[in-house]
């Protein structure tokens, strides 16, 4: 078919363009050995990144996303994949202090970047109060998007005080505060089934006054 | 243990822990990203392969055949097992729609095959290369086109949907005020955050599937059904389960060609099902249209009651019985309830939160709200007037347990200043914004299910809990720990509870707001067995004796429990005849006030409030939880959420999370919630009922009916959304 051929033909294309992008700041890149059927080249290339405040060497396929990386390579599993489309945020981390949807990006984009997942953030043992907010205010229930949820309200109280404006800033020039429809507005991407938005709301207002 | 007679006074009415607001003992885990969910668990097997699922891409018909060469010679492909190469997989009676079934596509996105890779990246990419022909079928696919086949449908106990008292008729044909009114609810989805999951492993013929599921019991059985093998060989593990909904009640796909991949692999699989593939391939709440007649004296009090509900699944049985709760909530002395079932070619229907009700407060709240309006009664007293007492409205023979509806609506319409409500709609108006208040009522029963437990105390006087109940997010490790620490009379820090492994004593599991009464009920009567275990050791009556502080003590004399050494007991709590007597409800009275861009018409609830009536509250903390997480799930329900079925090809067009809207955080308001302080000595010696369920029926009618309240503009096919009242806003003066 047609379709097949078009098909291989602009996966090697991707896969070319990524790699030729990729390698211009690499030394090496490995191929595996093509197959004699009618599959797509792969490639893998080596990655240095810190995670967590440790450096971290992986050799990945260019197609593991940030969030495969965390989850099945570093064994990183608090960081959780909803919907691996950017629509739901359960994957936020923080990537050089902004947060971002692990999901959207390939981990090869990440050489040299510093990433701080849910783990990096505390332990069961030792929480950070933005954690220990959320165990106080029960803001959450099933906890499958709550690494998510608190990694980006983390972030979101580190844009307030930037004063970095939102969709809802009515006063772009005077200080920003952490107003109750501020930060319902910046963690809008971090959907929650369980519905425990008005207790994550609770646990961020404490954090943002202490 | 039985249950055999109402609850008289016990050790729960001087509690200590049950009944406190408790932070959930499993908080810690979750927050810090620690607590393992299905596909996380790494440590549980050596050597996990990925598969990935295909879907099939008819809503009907069968398949030609499926080009599997080039997949299977891709990189990193262990195994392929495909539709055309494999027998259908048996059912169960917890599934309608094949999970696997060979050739023949009963659903769109139906599982064809998993390819099994050593990656996940490889699997993904095999999966792309196979070629599938179909020869598709005609199906029907539109619920108003197959409504007129409907056959009445049958009740969760095999009881028909289709019941009368007095003349329904004659009464509303004389009725001084009536409202006979068609609403339409559309199909939803779970849409719970953690996809189906599942490690599956095999161990000569036994297997072990690491899965997301609710209802372990019927999982592990419904595998060995499904697979054609042994239940005594199948465990099922589900410690964590990341929502579920009623969409983890049963098996689903993954569990199954995780087994099967594995099998052909001869290795550990492990599927996370893709985001796009859940809402056709598993269940969804089927749509429905309700019409409500109301007939009533001038004087507001309701004669006349019929509530007919048409909504269609699969199997043409097993509808979305929107009437559950109206033989309960109003009396009236004629009645008609009816909920009729049609076949329809979309995925299969099923149980979702509240299944039944969660619509049917859509519809009859709704009516009673435009009821209230024409005979020129307040809502709230309108809902006061036609309260029940002593026997449910519906079905004399049956006697209430315990209900409160009345206080639920006078203390909420206290504490929401509902006295500031205009009862002319579209008349508050403040700056660009219309403003309205809804309340509405809400029933849901409050079941309870036989569960057992076992409960294990060490010689330093750790005990732990081992049941094979789960938390779906509802906090059962910490209500189940709670209830053992104050049976036994130890600190909570020293109870750990286990849950979800098949190995463990077969549990109510967690569905229909069941978990949280039966779980504990169970803890509880491994408890009583415990304590009498010790009194034999140490020579004194178990049941007499009253425990604190790790200490026993009767009739002066004191015991350490730990010099028993280390104990452990099982129990069950079972119910007796008694309670056929009764129906045990819980009740709510909710409210919300909305405000309207009275030029762009964009809807933004501003307050919601439940005033909640379901006995003892075990843990107020994530009972709340529970009924504010109802009340958003409610608010999308009427603003948003609506499966789009593509009526040409037979499936749901947005299936995705961007597609399928649920509500965020700029949606939703704070939140208040309130329990009154009663006990149901039917339900249980806890006297305690499930919440879940609860906040979701009512809140999504109240905020309609503010919505309505605000702008004047009655919408009854729902979701809410400004394309079907933009043109009908009030004139912009």
């Amino acid at each position: 078919m047609a379709q097949d051929g078009f098909l291989k033909v602009s996966r090697r294309g991707v896969l070319a363009g990524g790699v030729a992008s990729a390698a211009a700041s690499r030394a090496s890149i490995a191929f595996a050995q093509e197959n004699s059927g009618a599959s797509a080249v792969e490639a893998t290339v080596p990655l240095k990144f810190t995670v967590n405040g440790e450096d971290r060497q992986l050799d990945l396929d260019t197609r593991t996303t940030l969030l495969d990386a965390l989850r099945e390579h570093l064994q990183l599993t608090g960081t959780k994949k909803g919907c691996d489309h950017g629509q739901c945020g359960a994957c936020t981390v923080i990537v050089n202090g902004e947060r971002i949807n692990s999901c959207l990006s390939l981990a090869v984009q990440h050489e040299g970047d510093e990433v701080t997942t849910i783990e990096g953030l505390g332990s069961a043992d030792r929480l950070h109060p933005m954690q220990a907010a959320f165990v106080k205010h029960d803001g959450y229930q099933c906890g499958y998007c709550t690494p998510g949820q608190i990694c980006s309200a983390v972030a979101v109280l580190d844009e307030i005080r930037k004063g970095i404006p939102s969709h809802v800033t009515e006063d772009l020039d005077g200080a920003m505060q952490p107003s109750n429809v501020e930060m319902r507005e910046r963690m809008s991407g971090n959907i929650c089934r369980c519905g425990a938005y008005s207790n994550i709301a609770e646990a961020m207002a404490e954090v943002a006054g202490a | 243990m039985e249950f055999n007679a109402p609850a008289t006074e016990n050790l729960f009415d001087r509690a200590k822990l049950v009944g406190k607001s408790t932070p959930r003992i499993d908080g810690p885990l979750k927050v810090s990203g620690a607590a393992p969910y299905a596909a996380e668990r790494h440590d549980v097997v050596a050597g996990q392969a990925y598969g990935w699922i295909v879907g099939a891409a008819i809503a009907k018909g069968r398949i030609r055949s499926m080009e599997l060469g080039d997949a299977r010679r891709a990189p990193g492909v262990v195994a392929i097992v495909a539709a055309t190469e494999h027998e259908p997989v048996g059912t169960s009676p917890y599934n309608h729609a094949p999970l696997f079934g060979g050739r023949d596509i009963a659903h769109y996105h139906q599982a064809i095959a998993v390819v099994v890779a050593e990656t996940f990246e490889q699997a993904r990419a095999a999966a792309s290369l196979i070629r599938t022909q179909y020869d598709a079928a005609d199906g029907v696919h539109d619920l108003a086109r197959v409504k007129s086949a409907a056959k009445i449908g049958t009740g969760f106990s095999g009881e028909s949907m289709k019941d009368t008292l007095g003349d329904f008729d004659g009464a509303f044909g004389g009725a001084a005020v009536k409202i006979d009114a068609t609403y339409t609810t559309p199909d939803e989805a779970h849409a719970m955050m953690e996809p189906f999951a599942t490690i599956a492993a095999w161990e000569g013929d036994k297997l072990t599937v690491w899965t997301s599921n609710q209802m372990i019991n019927w999982g592990k059985r419904a595998l060995a059904s499904i697979l054609g093998i042994e239940a005594d060989n199948v465990r099922v593990d589900s410690p964590y389960v990341g929502g579920g909904f009623g969409g983890k009640l049963f098996i689903r796909a993954d569990a199954v060609m995780a087994a099967l991949g594995a099998k052909a692999a001869k290795r550990p699989v492990k599927i996370a099902m893709q985001r796009p593939l859940m809402f056709n391939n598993s269940t969804h709440r089927p749509a429905t249209i309700q019409r409500v007649r109301l007939g009533a004296g001038s004087d507001g009090r309701i004669t006349a009651i019929a509530h007919e509900c048409w909504s269609a699944n699969i199997t043409g049985e097993d509808g979305e019985h929107g009437t559950l709760q109206t033989p309960k909530l109003y009396t009236g002395a004629n009645r008609l309830t009816a909920s009729y079932v049609s076949q329809i070619d979309l995925p299969e229907g099923n149980a979702m939160r509240a299944p039944g009700e969660a619509p049917g407060h859509m519809a009859l709240e709704v009516a009673m709200d435009e009821l209230a309006e024409q005979a020129g009664i307040d809502p709230v007293e309108l809902r006061i007037l036609n309260d029940a007492h002593g026997v449910v409205p519906g079905d004399p023979e049956t006697k209430i347990s315990d209900r409160h509806l009345a206080r639920c609506l006078k203390e909420g319409a206290e504490r929401f200043g509902w006295s500031e409500r205009k009862a002319q709609p579209g008349q508050a108006r403040n700056g660009r914004w219309l403003t309205g208040m809804g309340v509405a009522a809400g029933y849901r029963a409050g079941p309870t299910a036989k569960s057992a437990a076992r409960v294990s105390l060490s010689a330093d006087g750790k005990l732990k809990v081992e049941t094979d109940m789960t938390d779906i997010g509802t906090g059962s490790y910490t209500i189940i720990a709670q209830t053992a620490a104050e049976t036994m009379g130890l600190p909570l820090d020293s109870v750990t509870v286990e849950l979800g492994d098949s190995n463990f004593p077969v549990s109510s599991g967690s569905g229909g707001q069941w978990g949280a009464a039966s779980s504990t009920a169970g803890v509880y009567a491994a408890c009583v067995n415990l304590r009498r275990m010790i009194g034999e050791k140490l020579g004194f009556d178990g049941d007499a004796a009253d425990f604190q502080g790790g200490l026993a003590t009767l009739d002066g004399q004191g015991w350490q429990i730990t010099e028993a050494g280390a104990l452990s007991a099982d129990g069950e709590m079972t119910y007796g005849d008694f309670k056929s007597d009764y129906d045990v409800g819980t009740y709510a009275a909710h409210f919300a006030e909305v405000r309207v861009d009275a030029f762009t018409g964009e809807v933004h609830i501003t307050r919601m409030l439940a005033v909640c009536d379901a006995g003892r509250i075990l843990n107020p903390l994530s009972a709340r939880s529970q009924v504010i997480g109802g009340m958003v799930m409610a608010a999308g329900a009427t603003l948003m959420e609506d499966l789009h079925v593509d009526k040409r090809f037979g499936f749901f067009a947005n299936h995705d999370l961007a597609g399928y809207e649920v509500p965020v955080h700029a949606d939703i308001p704070h939140q208040e919630c309130i329990f009154l302080d009663t006990l149901d000595p039917i339900v249980s010696p806890m006297k305690a009922k499930g919440v879940g369920e609860l906040g979701i029926c009512g809140p999504n009618a109240a905020v309609a009916n503010a919505v309505y309240n605000a702008t004047g503009v009655r919408v009854r096919e729902y979701p809410i959304t400004v394309d079907k009242y933009l043109d009908r806003l009030p004139a912009l003066a």
